[in-house]
């Protein structure tokens, strides 16, 4: 553990670096991903394309991902968000669109009924209802990142793979074996953090209802 | 990418070769332990709580860490990539089969009993038949997995068509590393493919669909 001991720092840095990839990643996704879904949720024709690209593209491993980018954006922070955007979107897109159809028909009804107009539905009824899948979509999509950004560190994004990669052209078991853990606990500790607001926010619905 | 292979055939097929071995070792590991286990854990329903527990933590560990993390204990290599491709898609299938099992309709393994069926006997001829379906959805995803988790196995010496990705990145050989990278995504998505049809010709052939 002495190189843990003298170069915590170092970790802190991979660790800021990592958690930047995913958040700005993440942050990109939601962005693109939930007007995707609701366009999806609307129109079925869409949201099979979205779940056959989906099937395809998620199915393709991240280093090839990462390669094949090369040619065309190079190196760096911006060509890895681009990858973990890819494997995202989907994901997000898929969730939203299935947890807005989920809400039942009559409740839509209901707000009909009471005069909501397509928009005010939208956001005062239909996404707080959808929120548990779309939460759960998050889920996956940070434990993907978390994954697909060690492996940005192949092409100089930086990140806890960094210091995987250092260790094994160095040799140094130890820190390959610091780096490994580190990521697994991020991994870990934001699977766990999802999965309880998930909950909550199931539990809460279910009071309500 | 054609040019490269067609002017590298045998590093090529080494690759491809290398890539499939580690694969199907590691497939072949994974049915071994999670088809007996999840049966085993269906039967002791206290210890199912605790593995299915384990196992979704080791699910959420990233495959790069999980292919590098016993590098000083086991070394580089053919094995300590397949050990650590097994435990990769070892949690699709576990959960899959535990579940498919679970989810058996008990008042047909009742009926089956009243008939005179014994233990073992409903267990072959129900449960495992009714369970199938999602049992061969698990293999698929454990096959698909461990095919795309392979393309790491080159960072620890497993071989395989990362090391056309990685080997190209350091000479700065890019025909090669796009090679590389588009027969791996090829690859991947052709086993997800053929896993595809095979499950579907399975579940129309024993008539258990829906």
């Amino acid at each position: 553990m002495s190189w843990l001991v003298e170069n915590y720092d170092r970790l802190l840095v991979a660790l800021w670096e990592h958690i930047q990839l995913v958040g700005v990643g993440l942050a990109i996704s939601l962005a693109l991903g939930l007007p995707l879904g609701v366009v999806a949720a609307r129109r079925p024709g869409f949201a099979v394309f979205i779940l056959l690209v989906s099937g395809a593209l998620y199915t393709v491993p991240a280093l090839a991902i990462f390669a094949l980018l090369i040619p065309y954006l190079g190196l760096g922070f911006w060509p890895a968000i681009v990858a973990l955007v890819a494997y995202a979107l989907l994901i997000i897109i898929r969730n939203v669109s299935t947890g807005l159809r989920q809400v039942s028909p009559d409740i839509l009804d209901a707000a009909q009924g009471m005069g909501y107009g397509p928009m005010r539905r939208l956001f005062a009824i239909e996404l707080p209802l959808a929120m548990p899948v779309i939460v759960a979509g998050i889920r996956i999509t940070v434990v993907t990142q978390v994954s697909v950004a060690t492996v940005a560190a192949f092409i100089n994004a930086g990140g806890l793979g960094d210091i995987i990669f250092q260790g094994i052209t160095q040799d140094f078991g130890e820190k390959v074996v610091i780096g490994a853990v580190a990521t697994s606990a991020l991994a870990v500790a934001c699977d766990e953090a999802l999965r309880r607001i998930e909950m909550r926010l199931r539990a809460a619905q279910a009071d309500a209802l | 990418m054609l040019q490269w292979i067609a002017d590298n055939p045998r590093i090529f097929t080494v690759a491809l070769q290398n890539h499939l071995w580690i694969s199907a070792a590691a497939l072949a590991a994974v049915l071994a332990i999670a088809l007996p286990l999840g049966l085993a854990l269906t039967r002791r329903r206290a210890l199912a709580g605790a593995a299915i527990g384990i196992v979704n933590v080791l699910r959420t560990v990233p495959s790069l860490a999980l292919l590098v993390i016993m590098l000083p204990v086991l070394g580089t290599g053919f094995l300590p990539s397949v050990v650590a491709l097994t435990l990769y898609g070892l949690p699709a299938l576990l959960l899959n089969t535990y579940t498919g099992l679970t989810e058996v309709d008990r008042d047909i393994v009742d009926a089956a009993r009243g008939q005179g069926f014994s233990d073992r006997q409903v267990m072959t001829r129900i449960e495992i038949p009714l369970a199938l379906p999602v049992v061969f959805a698990g293999v698929r995803t454990a096959a698909v997995q461990i095919v795309s988790a392979a393309t790491l196995a080159a960072f620890i010496g497993g071989g395989g068509l990362g090391e056309l990705i990685t080997s190209g990145m350091a000479n700065f050989n890019f025909p090669q590393l796009v090679a590389g990278a588009l027969a791996v995504a090829l690859l991947a998505l052709a086993v997800e493919l053929a896993f595809a049809a095979l499950e579907w010709v399975m579940t129309r052939s024993t008539g258990l669909r829906d």
